[in-house]
């Protein structure tokens, strides 16, 4: 019964925009599925914001065209777009009650007023937040206030959402909780939403599709397991998660893998991104989370297992989790994360850190 | 370390001392002054009499001047409001890199002597002003037009005064108000207009209501514009109270005057600010934060 879903549903071809002097953002192509949650994701100033407000109309592209269900939207005016989008600071209408907040869209909809308040209710029971139609939005905490925002946006039935980090304004606990309800309902409602974030967990957790932007570019789109595994260069790979970057030369192909040189002649066993030739420049990408920890007096020599050995410079303890920082016997220092079970290691312990060749990927510089 | 809770008021004293020995006590002797009597000689004798009181409502005379005060107070309110809306909305919407210039020459009467900005008037609508002369040269006109000394040329002098008082006043409000919220307005179907109409524009009624309350006092007691850009029919209250206080020397009878009108702005003062609320203000200002 389910109908065909538009691969193309939200689509800009060569999109531009240029703010004075400065372009935000640079022909950029990008196709977003129906019913899937797509983040953008960059630090600030990478064009994601601009991006989403050409989309919702608040701006207008210096150059390119912008396609909704198919049908150009450049001169849509944006009340005509059939838009929800949820605001940072919530923008809700601080002098008009939570059910006016709500019913606002729908009053420029031509419905009567008994679908209104039925649709109002239906909205506010799928926020979890029934009966609260009466208060004022000062009288809610930030995190009602945001599903009421929610519940504004969801309930005109918008053929897209837009999310303008929707969750950075509140604090870290409620936002955990906030990015599953949001999740759940956006599964639940199937609409298509476009999230912009900078938060790589937010971005990672719950997205169908990630962009990660810097400088008005699209540095890489994937699923999130494609972007956070496979970044394809260093910007991606260091902008997600906790990654060590080593330089090496490509010496020979050795089984599935690359053997290549580090600085210091050492041989070491990675895995080519993209096509790589013997006496290249690579950059090796190992996750901090993929080193395995021990003793050094414990380390017995494993046959292609890529070894390293250092001091604990650093450590912080995160919870379940413990952060080192590790000086190698060159000098380098290089980053770990182990589970607290495996890892009673003090500062200043000598260690050895493997890391297997499959975890260790090379990017060409 | 021990909490005093008289500490903040240290930093109130000097204003709150100020205030009562430079306000509270020469208001309480105009007060103390109206029921004085004035002696055939010109004398002030102490006494309790309401003489002056009873003298200010015989006849129409002295209500009718107050009443057109109010009048002309209202129509300055009105003018001000919608002159005045438009550049604090403009200050609000411009991304221009020239607003802070512009905000200046909004302040920028502030700087010239108040009498000198009334002053100039003249020689824009007197009869050899600069617009009757330009419309005579350009053979617009045969004779000069009466633009001074009536009621339109007081308007104008109070408006010059005050519309900054309102922009600013109207400025601040809108200034407070996220811009976010018209953006969410539109994006749920609202054009510009009505985005205006049901979001940013009640958003900025307390600024627009400070503003109102404070062009229409400012106006019930201002002497200057009537006295150098009105005509004979144009006095205004307070013009009443200079000429009994300082040309007649007048003191109680001047004092009665001054006492009528500062209990009828007070009466106005708290009605409006039971009904439009002042304390609606403060409440918006501290939802903000």
């Amino acid at each position: 019964m389910k109908q065909e879903k538009d691969p193309e549903f939200v689509k800009f071809t060569g999109i531009e925009k240029r703010f004075g002097k400065v372009l935000a953002v640079k022909r950029m192509d990008l196709e977003i599925p129906e019913g899937s949650l797509v983040t953008l994701l960059g630090p600030s100033g990478c064009g994601k914001t601009t991006l989403l407000r050409m989309l919702a109309g608040l701006e207008s592209p210096t150059r390119g065209d912008i396609y909704i269900k198919g049908r150009r939207m450049n001169d849509t005016p944006i009340h005509k777009r059939n838009l929800g989008m949820i605001f940072q600071n919530y923008a809700l209408f601080p002098h008009k009650t939570i059910f006016d907040n709500v019913a606002f869209g729908l009053k420029y909809r031509n419905i009567s007023k008994s679908v209104i308040k039925d649709k109002v209710e239906k909205a506010l029971e799928t926020v979890r937040l029934p009966g609260v139609g009466e208060r004022m939005p000062s009288q809610l905490s930030g995190g009602q206030q945001q599903r009421i925002a929610l519940a504004r946006a969801i309930v005109i039935e918008p053929d897209v959402l837009l999310m303008d980090e929707p969750l950075s304004a509140l604090d870290e606990n409620l936002r955990e909780d906030m990015r599953r309800e949001i999740d759940n309902l956006q599964q639940a409602l199937g609409v298509t939403t476009i999230f912009v974030t900078h938060d790589q967990r937010e971005a990672l957790s719950m997205s169908d599709k990630v962009v990660v932007m810097k400088d008005g570019f699209i540095q890489q789109e994937g699923t999130p397991e494609e972007v956070y595994n496979n970044s394809i260069n260093h910007f991606v790979a260091d902008f997600l998660g906790h990654s060590n970057f080593i330089n090496s030369v490509v010496k020979e192909k050795t089984g599935d893998f690359l053997s290549v040189t580090l600085e210091d002649d050492h041989t070491f066993f990675a895995v080519p991104a993209g096509v790589l030739n013997t006496g290249d420049k690579a950059e090796i990408v190992i996750r901090a989370q993929k080193f395995k920890l021990g003793y050094r007096t414990d380390h017995v020599p494993e046959e292609g297992m890529n070894v390293f050995f250092g001091k604990i410079v650093d450590r912080s303890y995160m919870g379940g989790e413990v952060s080192y920082f590790i000086e190698l016997d060159n000098k380098l220092v290089l980053h770990a994360i182990n589970f607290v079970k495996r890892s009673p290691y003090r500062r200043g312990d000598e260690v050895f850190m493997k890391v297997a060749p499959e975890h260790c990927r090379l990017l060409k510089l | 370390m021990k909490n005093k809770p008289w500490k903040p008021w240290v930093l109130l004293a000097p204003s709150l001392t100020a205030v009562f020995f430079l306000l509270v006590i020469p208001v309480c002797f105009v007060i103390v002054y109206s029921f004085w009597l004035r002696g055939p000689s010109g004398q002030d004798i102490p006494a309790f009499q309401f003489g002056n009181y009873a003298k200010f409502f015989k006849d129409f005379f002295y209500p009718s001047i107050l009443l057109s005060t109010l009048r002309v107070a209202l129509e300055t309110v009105f003018l001000c409001l919608v002159l005045g809306y438009i550049p604090a909305y403009f200050f609000y919407r411009t991304e221009s890199r020239l607003k802070p210039f512009l905000m200046v020459l909004v302040m920028l009467p502030f700087w010239i002597s108040f009498i000198i900005r009334t002053l100039s008037w003249i020689n824009i609508l007197g009869d050899s002003g600069l617009i009757n002369h330009l419309l005579l040269k350009f053979n617009i006109i045969n004779a000069p037009m009466p633009m001074l000394y009536n009621e339109g040329a007081v308007i104008m002098g109070l408006l010059q005064y005050l519309l900054p008082f309102m922009i600013l006043n109207i400025y601040v409000s809108l200034d407070g108000i996220d811009k976010s919220l018209a953006e969410a307005a539109k994006s749920l179907g609202c054009t510009e207009w009505q985005a205006f109409k049901e979001v940013t524009l009640p958003l900025s009624l307390p600024g627009v209501s400070a503003g109102c309350l404070l062009v229409f006092v400012l106006t019930c007691g201002t002497y200057l514009p009537p006295m150098i850009l009105g005509g004979p029919g144009n006095e205004m209250i307070a013009n009443l109270i200079f000429k009994r206080v300082i040309g007649t020397l007048d003191w109680p009878f001047g004092s009665a005057i001054s006492t009528v009108l500062m209990v009828l702005l007070m009466t106005i003062v708290y009605t409006y600010n039971r009904y439009m609320g002042i304390s609606q203000i403060f409440k918006t200002l501290s939802n903000e934060s």
